[in-house]
């Protein structure tokens, strides 16, 4: 079962692969001002490598209504 | 880069594409710099900065204009001051079934529906017009790729109402336009994806989402295929395939099975997968694809699998058949120096991952496909796009037999002492005078691949070449050798550029199968003969190294000209006052 600090671990990961910032932390209350260039289309880039990483698909909703990387994970725990 | 190799990992590519661009442009390679316009009916953003990995990696440097969301239409058909003055190289259209306006309903007539369809179909051609006319350069438009759904279920692909019908007919009409139309291609993506399965392609959350008219993850396939079309453009497809034998055109190893327990034919499943395969090997010929052998076997053997009845392929299919048991990557070498081809234009395919692995470390720019198991050969080496074909020149169904006819010239050479009675033996005639229409495709096609006997380098796109054509600035000579043992085509380009009383020789180049023919000597006496009759006392000559063109390094000063200047790159400039101007090749007739 996957807890909730492996799941922060590996989305550090993957943030720090999309955005290319081996200084990236991130955690439940970033956002996207929180990272210079988490911008509409870097968010697309972002789902994507989310997704990929869990094994998960986020619903049409969940992705407009996603307000910080908190929600994130707990859709992550829901599903994966 | 393995990462941008087909097959590749799209997710990975799309979540590592900084960190990827970064490497690529740290790899030290020289590119050529092009300027491309994608002009979008929908999200365009990763499809240009994955395209842009592609590129680099096929050693072009991108710069992009990217137009506004879905102001495709706008920027072709009205322009801006940013698109105007970005003067596009090559501009894209990426479009899709999304962009379509027309509604059909079946209350319609089928002239209605012939009329919805003209209006459509306008709609994209005065556009292509427009840009034509006011860039004159390539353009790249999507097709249609079919509809998400089908309101009359099977009935909508041939009942004149319905979508599916509707676009399966407007993708005739942009063929037909393809077909007429030079420096206008086609991204199939009707093809791509249905290959990657219409359904997950077409995915409506990325449109409802993003407005991406494809999910993300088809992206890389997308780009990969607009980038296959642009370095097609500019002269970078490969070459020939150098083939393995054992396991790779046939099962078995034909030193121990014996050619007669090869698995090869029709009466097992890997037998026929082998056969097929040869077969597709086989029609790159018509392609003006050279093939060769470079396998670890005794040359008999191989020779006598190759000569196995139910293989499509024989001994005669080949430029050169290296059979040997020296290493692979050395024979690639002597293989390219007898055609005189670069190595990075070679294909290398092999079973034996040990041996792609030493090729493809060892042979700079060879391209080793990652081929496992025979079924899926034709597919790894058919999407991977080595051979994207935009221009075909009557030339290209004959290459490989022209090739062939240079072996028998070798073998005739080793008969004369002297070289100049064995050039006259050859009985050569020439053809040298200003591009004909109909030899345009094959001048740039040959001005974009000929990288040793070039002394500019510099390419063109059909487009440019017919502007240059129709100039009256310039001196063009396009020349044309055939000698006893067969036609060699149009073999050399020479444009000069008129100022004054000198002629600038802006593009000198020819292909290396007519090495040490004198050729170059008698497109030199046309060269003269032309400027006299034009009032030019000068020419002057450039020359540009490149990594490839040593070889003509010193041509200028062995036909005369007195060299000017030389900078610390090597670029020099060259001068040769016509007055007095003897002729200089005796050999060739024209």
């Amino acid at each position: 079962m996957l807890n909730e600090r492996q799941v922060y671990e590996r989305l550090n990961d993957v943030f720090r692969d999309v955005f290319d910032d081996e200084d990236i932390e991130v955690d439940a209350s970033t956002v996207s001002d929180d990272i210079e260039d988490w911008d509409s289309m870097m968010h697309i880039t972002l789902i994507g490598a989310v997704e990929d990483e869990f094994g998960v698909r986020f619903k049409m909703g969940e992705v407009s209504t996603m307000k910080n990387v908190g929600e994130m994970v707990r859709i992550i725990l829901d599903r994966a | 880069m393995k990462e941008l190799q087909y097959p590749f990992d799209c997710a990975y590519i799309l979540k590592k594409k900084r960190s990827i661009k970064k490497a690529l442009l740290s790899d030290g390679s020289t590119r050529i710099k092009k300027k491309i316009a994608v002009l979008g009916g929908s999200t365009t953003g990763d499809i240009v900065s994955v395209l842009e990995l592609f590129l680099l990696q096929y050693g072009i440097e991108p710069q992009f204009y990217e137009s506004e969301y879905n102001a495709y239409w706008q920027d072709a058909m009205f322009g801006n001051e940013e698109l105007d003055s970005f003067a596009p190289d090559i501009i894209i259209l990426h479009t899709s079934n999304r962009n379509i306006t027309e509604t059909l309903s079946m209350s319609m007539t089928k002239e209605e529906v012939s009329e919805a369809l003209e209006r459509q179909y306008s709609h994209f051609e005065v556009m292509w017009e427009k840009l034509k006319e006011k860039f004159g350069c390539s353009i790249i438009q999507n097709n249609f790729e079919m509809p998400l759904y089908r309101l009359l279920g099977n009935a909508d692909t041939y009942d004149y109402r319905g979508m599916t019908n509707f676009i399966s007919r407007l993708n005739m009409k942009l063929y037909e336009y393809a077909q007429s139309h030079d420096s206008f291609y086609i991204n199939d993506i009707n093809y791509l994806s249905a290959s990657y399965g219409l359904e997950k392609w077409s995915n409506p959350l990325y449109w409802y989402m993003y407005k991406y008219a494809l999910c993300t993850d088809a992206i890389p396939y997308l780009s990969y295929s607009l980038s296959n079309i642009i370095k097609s453009l500019l002269g970078k497809n490969k070459k020939m395939l150098a083939l393995d034998l054992d396991n790779t055109l046939w099962g078995g190893i034909v030193g121990d099975d014996g050619v007669e327990n090869l698995q090869l034919g029709e009466e097992t499943p890997v037998a026929q997968g082998y056969r097929e395969f040869q077969q597709y090997v086989k029609k790159h010929k018509e392609l003006g694809i050279m093939l060769s052998v470079c396998s670890k076997n005794d040359e008999e053997n191989a020779v006598a699998g190759l000569k196995h009845p139910d293989g499509w392929l024989s001994p005669d299919d080949f430029v050169s058949i290296k059979a040997n048991w020296e290493p692979k990557d050395r024979n690639i070498v002597s293989i390219a120096n007898e055609i005189n081809i670069m190595p990075d234009s070679i294909v290398f395919v092999d079973d034996n991952p040990a041996e792609r692995a030493i090729v493809s470390a060892q042979v700079q720019g060879v391209a080793v496909p990652e081929i496992d198991s025979i079924e899926n050969y034709i597919r790894t080496i058919d999407r991977s796009g080595f051979f994207e074909v935009t221009a075909f020149s009557e030339d290209d169904l004959k290459r490989n037999d022209m090739y062939i006819a240079n072996a028998k010239r070798a073998q005739q050479q080793a008969s004369f002492e002297n070289y100049s009675d064995y050039l006259l033996s050859l009985e050569m005639q020439a053809t040298i005078g200003d591009f004909e229409p109909m030899y345009i495709a094959r001048i740039t096609q040959l001005t974009n691949k000929s990288n040793q006997f070039n002394l500019t380098t510099k390419r063109y796109t059909q487009a440019q070449m017919q502007e240059t054509f129709e100039s009256d600035e310039y001196i063009r000579l396009s020349g044309r050798l055939s000698d006893k043992f067969g036609d060699n085509g149009v073999v050399s380009v020479v444009i000069g550029k008129k100022q004054g009383e000198e002629l600038h020789i802006e593009l000198w180049l020819m292909s290396c199968r007519v090495l040490k023919r004198d050729m170059e000597y008698a497109m030199l006496d046309r060269l003269v003969e032309e400027s006299r009759s034009c009032g030019i006392n000068k020419l002057v000559g450039y020359y540009y190294p490149t990594a490839k063109n040593k070889m003509v390094k010193n041509l200028y000063s062995d036909f005369g000209f007195e060299k000017i200047s030389e900078d610390e790159d090597g670029n020099a400039v060259f001068e040769l006052p016509i007055e007095g101007y003897e002729k200089k090749c005796s050999v060739i007739k024209y």
